[in-house]
């Protein structure tokens, strides 16, 4: 991490540094995609099936698309896992791998990745400009009032860390995807429980606000307390069903 | 204050009452050694017919369970039972009809006549000749004790009203008249007729493999007009629509069982896992809906009858000219079962069974279609969730880390070592089903 404090002089050092730490991370996340367990009958050695995309620790791997999903909370884990499974969130190599699991297996699974809090990996390098960047940062923590949209830290945590029971982080995720999902959500293909409150926020998010805030998101340190917040200190701006109990 | 107490009081309770009674007439609630021991005579014939016919129920829900009808009439997320499912064959869309007992859209007027001559002859009740989507070529072989029981089961459903889509076939398919040429080909009307010189245990696992199980839907092939000739049945084929390849079940070198012990024959039906291999795509959808609520007893005869199928190859062993493979695709091949196959299937491909299958000596791997196993380097795929095996392990995808030259080579490689016979796969064959989503 010291070559992120470049002083003039000592540039091409601190750029070897930097290089040579981020080919590291990169052969780093890419061993911690292969399968690898200690003992056969062990929770580890069973979800084996999610690491070539999701990580030994559900940190996620070098491709974008795949989400980092440790230390999410445990009931959207398990949310998206039996979503997954009825058909409900459609991605098939997701409907295929958990078409025939029981409900009981599903939430140990998402209990699993739940309590892991791996390093998070490096950050992407951020392309977009600093307005879209600084348009990003608004949305995030003040939302458009003139838009009915609502900031992301006001369900997502202070921290973007997520809400129990049902609301994720949003730390450490990739622009990739949260593009991917913002708009999926816009054009009715990913769906919540209703009332479905993610609805109502991308429904009024234009092109330009998912590029501003996903290159935002993306570009957040970790914080040092990873746990989501609990539900019961935040009122939250819009309904949501997956907060219902 | 103490008004609303009094009325929230009487309402718990006559809830609670409600409930009990509900509980107590509930089918199958009521086992026969707790009936009331003092009862005229009448009152314990009514005991006696009531138990009767619940038992009548329960038996049928199981006997459903045997045939799998939840798998296809139920859409996904949908009502159970309520239809809906499009069905994709190779002839246009066929739309599942709900089978709930609902007086106007479901079989709520079906007379038990009615649904033995459905099952029997594929007849609806209006007449209409059913497609043979509907395993009515197999069904045909229940008994009509059974399919009373399978009809109790299903008019004690709760009915829902939800009206049939129309298929959506292309033409000349949508012209029902020409099932009945298909029905002279292919369909042979006739209740199971046990065989003397056989074990009734043999008997019954024929019965359920033959009827209700309805094996020979996809583990016989489906040739252009649909239909399975009964001259290769078991023998395998691709699943039309689905891309997988359901292997033969006469053949040693498929799948056939001949030289399986009886215990993993049954473990790979109802616990969907064993340990010459797992099941996997729609076999796993079989076990995971149907199979797993099987009786021991049913299930090791199922393992008994497919035991003694006789094998019977029809094609030779690959030559060894087939079996040539480039010393480089198979050196690629071999690292890439290092790095990423070796941890769950061990170096020498023995595997870890039931959680790892064994590839060496798999007869999956070495039958001639490569395709299942194309399929599992790419998508990877859980063993299905069971009563005996609820928290499965699973093999990880591999399609965005390996590309089609790895892949064919790691599949060519695990067909070719540890003394396996396969024969090599191309990168083609791997891109074929790449671009595929699993179903």
């Amino acid at each position: 991490m010291n070559g992120w404090s470049l002083v003039p002089r000592k540039t091409s050092r601190a750029l070897v540094a930097v290089l040579a730490w981020g080919l590291a991370s990169v052969v780093a996340a890419q061993s911690e995609a292969v399968p690898a367990f200690k003992k056969v009958d062990s929770i580890e050695a069973r979800v084996q099936g999610c690491v070539t995309c999701h990580g030994q620790d559900g940190q996620g791997t070098n491709n974008g698309y795949f989400p980092r999903i440790a230390g999410k909370p445990a009931g959207y884990l398990y949310n998206q896992l039996t979503a997954f499974r009825d058909g409900t969130r459609r991605y098939p190599p997701m409907n295929y791998l958990v078409a025939y699991l029981p409900d009981d297996y599903l939430r140990e699974i998402a209990g699993y990745f739940a309590k892991q809090q791996p390093p998070f990996a490096a950050k992407e390098t951020a392309s977009a400009d600093a307005r879209t960047i600084s348009l990003g940062q608004a949305l995030a923590a003040q939302g458009d009032a003139s838009k009915g949209i609502p900031a992301c830290v006001a369900c997502h945590g202070n921290a973007l860390t997520g809400m129990e029971p049902g609301i994720p982080g949003l730390v450490g995720l990739r622009p990739t995807y949260i593009v991917a999902q913002l708009t999926r959500w816009r054009v009715g293909e990913r769906h919540a429980k209703e009332p479905d409150c993610m609805k109502r926020v991308a429904e009024r998010l234009s092109d330009d606000d998912i590029t501003a805030v996903a290159a935002w998101l993306s570009q957040q340190p970790a914080p040092k307390d990873l746990a989501p917040v609990s539900s019961s200190q935040v009122r939250m701006p819009f309904a949501c069903g997956s907060q219902q109990r | 204050m103490v008004v609303a107490m009094r009325i929230f009081l009487g309402a718990v309770i006559l809830a609670a009452v409600a409930i009990g009674v509900v509980f107590v007439m509930r089918p199958g609630a009521l086992p026969a050694d707790v009936r009331p021991r003092v009862l005229s005579t009448t009152a314990a014939s009514a005991a006696a017919a009531a138990t009767a016919a619940t038992r009548v129920i329960t038996r049928g829900e199981y006997l459903a369970r045997a045939g799998d009808c939840v798998a296809c009439h139920t859409a996904p997320n949908g009502k159970a039972f309520a239809g809906g499912r499009p069905m994709p064959t190779p002839f246009g869309a066929l739309y599942v009809p709900n089978i709930t007992p609902d007086d106007e859209t479901g079989i709520g007027r079906w007379t038990p006549d009615d649904f033995y001559r459905m099952m029997h002859k594929g007849v609806s009740k209006d007449g209409t000749l059913l497609y043979p989507a509907m395993p009515f070529a197999s069904y045909t072989r229940v008994t009509r004790e059974d399919s009373d029981a399978i009809y109790s089961y299903l008019m004690s459903v709760t009915p829902v009203k939800q009206q049939n889509r129309p298929h959506d076939l292309k033409f000349p398919f949508n012209n029902r008249d020409l099932l009945l040429g298909w029905r002279t080909l292919y369909f042979h009307e006739g209740e199971y007729k046990p065989d003397p010189k056989q074990t009734a245990q043999w008997n019954r696992g024929a019965y359920l493999v033959q009827g209700l199980g309805h094996c020979a839907m996809c583990h016989t092939a489906i040739n252009a007009l649909g239909g399975s000739s009964e001259s290769k049945a078991f023998e395998g084929g691709m699943i039309p629509n689905q891309n997988w390849y359901a292997p033969s079940l006469t053949s040693n070198r498929e799948a056939g069982l001949g030289n399986w012990d009886l215990k993993d024959i049954a473990d790979l039906l109802q616990v969907g896992a064993s340990h010459r291999g797992t099941t996997y795509g729609p076999m796993a959808e079989v076990v995971y809906n149907s199979l797993q609520y099987l009786d021991d007893e049913d299930v090791n005869a199922m393992a008994v009858y497919l035991k003694a199928l006789p094998q019977r190859d029809t094609e030779p062993p690959p030559t060894s000219q087939a079996r040539l493979v480039d010393p480089q695709v198979l050196e690629t091949g071999r690292k890439v079962y290092a790095a990423q196959c070796g941890v769950c299937h061990g170096a020498e491909g023995k595997g870890n069974a039931p959680a790892y299958p064994p590839l060496a000596g798999n007869q999956s791997i070495t039958m001639s279609s490569p395709v299942n196993s194309i399929r599992m380097v790419l998508n990877g795929g859980y063993a299905p969730g069971t009563l005996k095996n609820p928290r499965p392990h699973g093999m990880p995808p591999f399609s965005h880390i390996l590309s089609d030259d790895e892949v064919a080579a790691v599949v060519t490689y695990i067909r070719e070592a540890w003394g396996n016979n396969g024969t090599p796969v191309t990168p083609a064959q791997a891109n074929d089903l790449r671009k595929l989503l699993p179903e």
